[in-house]
């Protein structure tokens, strides 16, 4: 079950590839076969239902290509604001 | 209250310092320094001095950031941004003045700027990006170069009698009195980039504190340069770059000892009274 989920945004991702080697869950693959608005190939998500959510491809991303988002319970949230 | 519950929480994102607007084309793919860009956002958000944050930038990769962050900034001349900033620093001493520059400006042309400032231990931060290379003119040998590495200037590989031994800027600041704040760090692991942002972060909080002088090395990947993959100059850091470079702090005081000798008034050849 996922924890999280992450956004890539396209025109944004250069495809360096930090986030296909970092991730621990093997959860983004840069496909061949396909080129983003620029020219390059960019990152999938290609594998959500294994996602952490720990971020770490968020702080490795260069090109501030990729938000992470963590599932989190509502009440959690409200304690945690208030 | 059922699974419906759930709700997104964003953990990672663009810092708030950070502007992309007006750079359509960024750094290269596999580029460091936008790494150190989202550290130095990041830091600056949770500091939260960007209404008081004054960078000051040099020439080349690091000038990039000038439209980069949200913060102000000025736009020096090759290798004297380390002497602006102390300038800036001393006008406005409220002002948190932070200066970025590659090795081939504070290492080579800006070397004497920085020694100086070191020596009258002027509250200011420098950010200094060490990629073994000159990047933006197009890989000429630089300071820091590693021995034998083949350079657009160096085609059989840097060797001592022509080009010298590389240069340890952060070892240099270590030794000096009014350095409060010297380490090298990297950012090419998950692990190494929290230790910079870490470091970054200290350094800005030794000049928050009136301490001195505080400088932050960071090892940096230039993939286009080096001829490597994004991937393969990440190695190349972790294999050949920490060899000659090693990481870790080098000076972390927080306060800054010194004493006058009364004797030494008395000599001299100016009489007195």
């Amino acid at each position: 079950m996922a924890k999280g989920e992450i956004v890539i945004d396209e025109m944004l991702c250069q495809s360096c590839g930090f986030c296909v080697e970092f991730c621990n869950q093997e959860c983004i693959t840069i496909p061949e076969n396909r080129l983003g608005p620029k020219g390059f190939p960019v990152a999938v998500f290609s594998v959500p239902d294994k996602c952490s959510a720990c971020g770490i491809c968020g702080w490795m991303c260069p090109d501030f290509a990729i938000q992470v988002f963590k599932y989190v319970k509502s009440e959690a949230n409200i304690n945690q604001g208030g | 209250m059922g699974e419906g519950a759930m709700i997104k929480q964003q953990i990672v994102g663009k810092p708030k310092a950070v502007q992309l607007d007006f750079l359509p084309f960024k750094f290269c793919p596999g580029c460091h320094e936008s790494l150190v860009w989202r550290a130095l956002g990041e830091v600056i958000d949770e500091l939260d001095i960007e209404g008081k944050a004054i960078a000051c930038l040099d020439i080349g990769c690091s000038g990039i950031l000038m439209v980069g962050l949200t913060v102000d900034g000025i736009h020096c001349l090759h290798g004297r941004s380390t002497a602006v900033a102390a300038g800036v620093k001393r006008v406005l001493p409220q002002a948190i003045c932070f200066n970025i520059g590659g090795d081939g400006s504070l290492g080579a042309i800006g070397v004497g700027h920085v020694i100086n400032v070191m020596m009258r231990s002027d509250p200011i931060t420098t950010i200094f990006l060490n990629n073994s290379g000159y990047g933006m003119t197009g890989g000429q040998v630089a300071p820091t170069s590693l021995l034998g590495l083949r350079t657009t200037t160096t085609p059989e590989g840097r060797d001592v009698q022509s080009a010298g031994f590389p240069l340890h800027l952060s070892e240099i600041a270590a030794t000096m009195t009014g350095t409060a704040y010297a380490s090298r760090v990297s950012v090419h692991t998950p692990a190494n980039y929290q230790k910079a942002r870490k470091a970054i972060k200290t350094a800005f909080q030794k000049q928050m504190d009136g301490v001195g002088y505080s400088i932050v090395e960071i090892l940096c990947a230039c993939p286009p340069n080096w001829g490597l993959s994004p991937l393969a100059a990440n190695s190349f850091v972790e294999e050949k770059l920490i060899g000659e470079f090693p990481l870790g702090e080098f000076k972390n005081v927080d306060k800054i000892e010194h004493t006058f000798d009364p004797e030494l008034k008395r000599v001299g050849r100016v009489k007195r009274g």
